[in-house]
């Protein structure tokens, strides 16, 4: 097989702080093809925004300590020299953000923005430069795009703005897109639109793309592979039809049983107790232990990695596959201490 | 924007008429006793007082004395425009003097904003790209230095050093630039420097304080993200965002400046607005300080007008508001 266009090996990211280490990324390994999809699900603070802010090499100088390896087209971003890494930024990855009012600059007109990461990659003139920009916006599917170039983010919608980061990331062709959290700021109605977009640029543009979110749901339409991260930690990874049909990881049976859904199979919501815990030197074992209701012993000894279970399906939980069918038919949370009976 | 620069522009003439009204009142109503005797300068005679209340009208009632004052400025009067009488001590017109001293201050406090700009700009940049630094460190105590120093002991010091003891600029005056524009640049040089250093100082902080803000934007994560070379990200990006709100406070600077170098300006011996209303208030010539409060609160005002038309020009929200 070919290389992959983005593979990261053991990646962590390490922010030194007066009160100890933050491990925000913890030995993290993942991989995605060209032409594929891949989504990456976790809540605020479980490294999904950090992991790739480390591949851009947009943390900031000095700030965190970055181990392992992201290699895009098998070559280490991580040791990729600056001004060669500026020249990658844009043209061979772009990058969407979560809130596109704020990721735009206020005082450009936004046809102006695009026109601009095309000359600080190729060497043409202001007006083809314009031209292009027009053109990607047209691609994102904005309609009166000649007229739309010429506006400024406040005078935009939020969905036409963030078609207008989309045209942005974009507009050189890239063979990587990164979105991170492209729809959070965005109204369900909206968001549909947005990632249909993606999804039709990435199958146009045979690239690869990235989708973090905070939303399995959201994910799971979009990607083909579905990685579920808590705590810094990989701890299911899988094609998304059988994540969301087969969930193996208490964590992610968490994230699926908060979730309403149409046909009611649930009674209620069932939030995940608790809260994550604290990445300054967190204790050994598996980082989901302290909320998890099928805790036993062998969970506070050494980090679980995750394991293949059959059709590219992995999962880092130490329950066995027996066990875990038995528990996930009666589960515990519906009795757990201190829950009304 | 154009229907936003009526608007401000409608606003600014309300306030220039309500400062006509305020300076009326301060000058000719407020203070108890004759005004005639107040204007007259400092022993008038019979005749002078006489004179005084035909050309300011005191004979009439206090409405019909302001309507007549703001007669004068509006349409002038036999010195000039605008109409701001004559001196009853020294016995010369006001106008054409205002007009002659206001250049000389202007040149002074705008040679000055420019040099401040200059300075202040790229250090608050610099501190800010790399806050803790030992040049953001070095930039801070220099500028508390010049910050707390007073403005007639540097202006003193620049003198002895540069006049007295090295003999490079020439000492105090002022030489027209139209005359011979070398040595007006030479007579400015100090003065301006005087006035920047302090200047300088704090600008460079609220550049660095905007620009430490800005670079923590997402809008500045964007155009590394799309390969912005850090040079332009910095000029182009954040130092434009950081830039717009320092306009407004630099319009008010500005005007503060034009009647406010008293100190620099009699160092230096340049004849500008400073000096004028210094004599003005020592010689108890009240038509000379009532010209210069007017100018200066006057020019205060459009200066905010213009400040207002550069932030809708630099900030396109501002105009949809």
């Amino acid at each position: 097989m070919s290389v992959p266009l983005l593979e990261i090996r053991g990646l962590s990211v390490h922010f030194p702080t007066p009160d100890g280490v933050v491990r925000a990324v913890d030995g993290l390994s993942l991989a995605v093809e060209r032409g594929e999809t891949l989504g990456i699900v976790g809540e605020s603070g479980s490294g999904k925004s950090v992991t790739f802010l480390a591949a851009m090499q947009l943390l900031g100088k000095g700030r965190a300590q970055v181990q392992g390896e992201i290699l895009l087209d098998g070559v280490d971003l991580l040791t990729t020299r600056p001004a060669e890494m500026r020249r990658i930024r844009g043209a061979r990855i772009g990058m969407i953000f979560q809130d596109p009012m704020s990721a735009l600059h206020p005082l450009f007109r936004v046809g102006d923005q695009i026109a601009e990461t095309v000359r600080a990659h190729e060497d043409i003139g202001r007006r083809e430069a314009a031209h292009r920009a027009v053109d990607a916006l047209r691609q994102v599917g904005l309609a009166n795009a000649d007229e739309r170039a010429h506006q400024y983010p406040h005078e935009l919608s939020g969905g036409m703005r963030q078609r207008v980061m989309i045209a942005m990331a974009l507009v050189l062709e890239p063979e990587l897109l990164i979105a991170d959290e492209p729809t959070t700021a965005l109204d369900t109605t909206v968001e549909a639109q947005i990632l249909e977009i993606i999804t039709e640029m990435k199958v146009r543009l045979g690239i690869g793309v990235v989708l973090v979110s905070h939303s399995l749901a959201t994910v799971a339409d979009v990607a083909e592979t579905v990685l579920v991260m808590y705590a810094g930690r990989a701890v299911e990874r899988g094609p998304s039809i059988r994540v969301f049909a087969d969930p193996q990881h208490p964590y992610t049976w968490g994230l699926l049983d908060s979730l309403p859904t149409v046909d009611a199979r649930r009674e209620r919501l069932v939030p995940i107790a608790g809260s994550p815990p604290s990445l300054i030197d967190p204790p050994p074992g598996c980082r989901f232990a302290g909320r998890c209701p099928y805790r036993f012993d062998a969970c506070d000894g050494d980090l679980p990695d995750l394991i293949e279970r059959g059709g590219d399906h992995a999962d880092a939980c130490l329950l066995g596959t027996a066990d875990r069918r038995v528990v996930r038919r009666h589960p515990a949370h519906t009795t757990a201490p201190g829950a009304p009976a | 924007m154009s229907r936003y620069i009526l608007r401000r522009l409608l606003w600014t003439i309300a306030v220039v008429l309500l400062v006509t009204l305020v300076t009326f009142v301060i000058f000719y109503v407020l203070p108890s006793g004759d005004p005639a005797l107040r204007f007259a300068g400092k022993q008038p005679t019979p005749q002078v007082l006489a004179q005084v209340r035909r050309d300011l009208g005191l004979n009439h009632n206090v409405v019909i004395q302001y309507l007549l004052y703001l007669k004068r400025l509006v349409l002038g009067d036999s010195h000039g425009w605008p109409g701001l009488g004559f001196s009853y001590s020294t016995g010369a017109a006001i106008t054409p003097q205002l007009w002659q001293r206001a250049q000389i201050t202007l040149q002074l406090v705008l040679g000055g904003a420019v040099l401040w700009m200059l300075i202040g700009i790229p250090i608050g940049v610099i501190s800010a790209m790399k806050p803790r630094s030992l040049f953001d460190r070095a930039s801070l105590v220099t500028g508390l230095v010049f910050i707390s120093t007073p403005v007639f002991w540097l202006g003193l010091m620049l003198l002895w050093l540069f006049w007295s003891t090295l003999g490079w600029l020439p000492g105090t005056g002022f030489v027209a630039f139209t005359n011979n524009p070398v040595q007006w640049a030479q007579h400015m040089i100090m003065p301006w420097f005087t006035l920047a250093l302090l200047f300088a100082a704090i600008y460079a902080r609220i550049i660095r304080a905007n620009m430490l803000d800005t670079l923590g934007e997402d809008y500045i994560r964007t155009a590394r993200a799309k390969g912005l070379r850090e040079r332009r990200v910095i000029t182009h990006h954040a130092l434009r965002a950081s830039i717009v709100p320092v306009i407004t406070l630099l319009a008010i600077d500005i005007g503060t400046l034009i009647g406010g170098t008293v100190i620099i300006e009699s160092i230096f011996n340049l004849q500008g607005l400073g000096n004028w209303v210094l004599e003005g208030a020592l010689n108890q010539d009240l038509p000379v300080t009532l010209a210069v409060t007017l100018i200066v609160t006057i020019a205060v005002s459009m200066l905010s007008l213009l400040a207002d038309i550069a932030y809708a020009y630099l900030d396109p929200r501002v105009r949809f508001k």
